[in-house]
């Protein structure tokens, strides 16, 4: 009798194809918001690697969510939930990353003064307008969404939910985040 | 001397009989029984719309006011069936316009519908009141406004998880000014926005509406003038939950939430902003059901909320509730039925919350009347299953997901099946069950053994020979469905137990070990039973039978073989088998 072993072989993907396991489709659909992101603004603006973290090859159906509930969830993906509020953040030209805990602050005012301490620059006052047009460095964060956005549009609140980590961006690179 | 009752006086008598069983049974009493039942059956379900044609139903029961169905199988959810499988409720539409003019409910789950279907609905049934469309997909917002242009005493319009092709909110402005039927409204599967005046308005005009669900796109700072217009609500279901932090907004809406003092279910909570949280406080005690399961919010918030939901009976929930709010539900909601915890991350290669199989342990300590469960976690223990097992022996359903296929007892290593053992040995009501982790055969004979209630199965990477299939095909008497991915289960099994097949509504397997020549057997051995065989290679005819056939799909029906297959399914009959006789 054929055993036929390689069908029972333990392994990721369907009987009949030696193909690696199929990637999944990330969605594509997004919720509509009012933001600015700097990648509408400007195309020069570089998308900063987020590092998304590591993904495993992916089984068709498996784990067993429904695509609607695993779509919603590619759009709202949380913040680094340490239960504390930290998040990274990156300086350009720093030789390493800092951490710092955003609970801690109530306002922009407080979370900015803390950054220009941590890394002995100066971040400069923002304006809707001109953003922080005029300073050496200027703040900018990545959302739930993935985009990248300048530290200063949305409420402190709606701020602190939505930043997964921060980046001090060189004035001159920032100069496509702050012309509207 | 016999005599027999009137057929009115039958006819009444049976009138109070509700269950399709009890119906059944009744019917095989006498043929005179059979003919009154026949008339006077108002209700019909069909688990499996290839089981039976429209034409057969209609003959049999010439008077049914409400139709339930469901069409593709259940792994279709998780993208294993091809797009074009199947599942079309047309020719059912378009044979029941003509029959059944006073019908009044159509209920469909995972069937094509299309805005064609639609539009024959809202103009072939002058008395049309339900239409609930469950995982259906084919249609867009163009079909929904046929159907609240015509339907003039529509009741109820629910599209839960249906995939709607969204081209506008518009459909819901096709509501007439003088339609005030409306009880149950369920939009929340849609992506665009509805004409926020139009819907105010419809509310207001509907004063026995009782269910509400709102999709994503109602902004918060609107529903509090929803909901106002609305205080009779039993279930709501908010729109995107969050806002800038407005204290005007936040006071607004826990003054329309506190007028509701009929709200027992939640829903919706997509983007919640916590400090919006405590405007529904004032419901939480009266509130049965809660679903935020799509609230990325952490672990104390969520907390917060549920452990004032002293009448809890379900909740759905995302595992950022962690162990420690699992915890404190259990200490909090004794009324608590089932709960179902969902994957935040489940493509993550780490944990990303601390979530584990203690959470469901406090649980099933501290809820003594748990007995559905859907629990997503990354590891499990035998201990812990073998505790679960005997805190609930009245379980029901349990649907486990350890997200690492495959994955062992993570404190001994060993496989599960002690544990999965315990469950089906004490919970001796068990109806459904959904496997995971590492698994041998072992498992499947405390199954056949013990889970003689058992009427759905779920089973994935398990397994280590044939007859572990054989032990469940063998020992649960009860079992309707079985589906089956990525197991070694082959041919023997199956062909063994194949009169089993019979008693069976569907058994699903797909990335298994069942040859295409088994499959041409089983298709010739059992006249009654469809044998689909899923091929997305081509035709299995230009591979040798001994081939392991992409996906086999078994089901019994009266109707004999599709004749709407699309290209890559083939059935096996004996008209393919080449073994006429003349």
């Amino acid at each position: 009798m054929d055993l036929n072993l390689k069908a029972t072989e333990l392994r990721l993907g369907l009987p009949g194809s030696d193909e690696p396991a199929e990637q999944l489709q990330s969605s594509s659909s997004h919720v509509k918001n009012n933001k600015r992101s700097c990648s509408e603004i400007d195309g020069s603006c570089q998308k900063q690697e987020s590092g998304a973290p590591a993904q495993k090859a992916q089984v068709v159906g498996w784990p067993p969510v429904r695509s609607y509930r695993k779509n919603v969830m590619e759009q709202q993906k949380k913040p680094e939930s340490d239960g504390s509020g930290f998040v990274k953040v990156s300086m350009d030209g720093a030789p390493y990353l800092r951490k710092i805990d955003l609970k801690l602050y109530k306002n922009y005012f407080d979370l900015l003064k803390a950054l220009e301490n941590l890394f002995k620059c100066t971040i400069g006052v923002y304006s809707e307008r001109e953003g922080y047009n005029g300073s050496e460095y200027a703040p900018t964060y990545e959302d739930k969404d993935g985009d990248w956005m300048l530290v200063g549009d949305v409420p402190w609140d709606m701020f602190i939910t939505s930043c997964k980590r921060l980046r001090i961006m060189k004035g001159s690179e920032a100069k496509g985040l702050g012309c509207l | 001397m016999a005599y027999s009752f009137p057929e009115e006086v039958l006819e009444h008598v049976f009138s109070f009989l509700s269950s399709d069983k009890d119906r059944n049974s009744v019917s095989l009493v006498c043929k005179s029984w059979y003919e009154i039942e026949r008339w006077c059956r108002r209700r019909i379900f069909v688990g499996n719309c290839y089981a039976v044609s429209p034409g057969i139903v209609i003959r049999r029961f010439p008077e049914v006011r409400a139709v339930e169905m469901k069409g593709k199988p259940h792994f279709a959810d998780f993208n294993l069936v091809p797009e074009g499988w199947g599942g079309y409720v047309y020719p059912w539409i378009a044979a029941m316009s003509a029959a059944y003019p006073l019908l009044e409910e159509i209920k469909l789950k995972r069937m094509v519908v299309t805005d064609e279907c639609l539009e024959l609905i809202s103009k072939s049934f002058k008395n049309f009141k339900v239409l609930v469309l469950s995982s259906c997909e084919g249609f867009t917002t163009d079909g929904l406004a046929s159907i609240a242009a015509n339907c003039r005493h529509l009741r109820e319009l629910d599209l839960r998880e249906s995939e709607v092709e969204d081209l506008s909110g518009h459909w819901l402005s096709h509501f007439p000014d003088n339609c005030t039927s409306l009880v149950s409204l369920n939009m929340s599967c849609l992506g665009s926005e509805v004409s926020f005046s139009a819907l105010e308005r419809l509310v207001a005009r509907s004063p026995n509406l009782r269910t509400l669900r709102l999709n994503r796109a109602v902004p918060l700072e609107k529903l509090a003038n929803l909901i106002r217009r609305a205080p009779q609500l039993v279930e709501l279901g908010t729109g995107a939950y969050s806002a800038e932090i407005r204290s005007d907004i936040l006071l607004n809406l826990t003054e329309a939430f506190s007028a509701c003092k009929q709200l027992k279910g939640l829903s919706g909570f997509w983007d919640v902003v916590p400090a919006y949280l405590p405007a529904m406080y004032s419901v939480c005690s009266g509130i049965t059901s809660l679903n935020l399961s799509y609230a990325t919010i952490q672990s104390f918030d969520l907390v917060k909320l549920v452990t004032q939901c002293r009448n809890l009976q379900r909740l759905w929930v995302l595992d950022y509730i962690e162990d420690s709010g699992l915890e404190a539900l259990a200490s909090s909601c004794k009324d608590l039925q089932e709960l179902r915890v969902f994957p935040s991350d489940p493509f993550g290669a780490e944990p990303n919350v601390s979530l584990t199989e203690q959470g469901l342990v406090s649980v099933s300590k501290g809820c003594p009347k748990l007995q559905s469960v859907l629990y997503f976690c990354r590891q499990m223990s035998n201990a812990a299953l073998i505790s679960i097992a005997k805190n609930r022996p009245k379980m029901v359903r349990f649907r486990l997901c350890i997200i690492e296929p495959r994955a062992p007892d993570y404190l001994t290593l060993e496989p599960l099946d002690a544990g999965f053992g315990a469950i089906v040995e004490n919970c001796k009501e068990l109806r459904r069950l959904s496997l995971s982790g590492l698994l041998t055969d072992r498992v499947f004979k405390y199954i056949g053994t013990h889970a003689k209630k058992l009427e759905m199965l779920s089973i994935a990477f398990a397994g280590d020979s044939d007859l572990g299939l054989h032990h469940v095909l063998s020992g649960c008497e009860s079992l309707r469905k079985l589906e089956i991915r990525d197991c070694p289960f082959g041919d023997k099994a199956l062909l063994a137990n194949a009169a089993k097949l019979e008693t069976m509504r569907s058994l699903w397997m797909s990335s298994c070990s069942v040859s295409y020549g088994a499959c041409k057997l089983l298709g010739q051995k059992m006249p009654r039973l469809n044998v689909e065989v899923i091929d997305e290679r081509g035709p299995p005819d230009s591979r040798p039978d001994s081939c392991p056939v992409e996906r086999l799909y078994v089901y019994r029906t009266v109707a004999g073989r599709r004749i709407d297959m699309p290209g890559f399914v083939w059935t096996m009959d004996d008209e393919d088998s080449g073994l006429r006789f003349s």
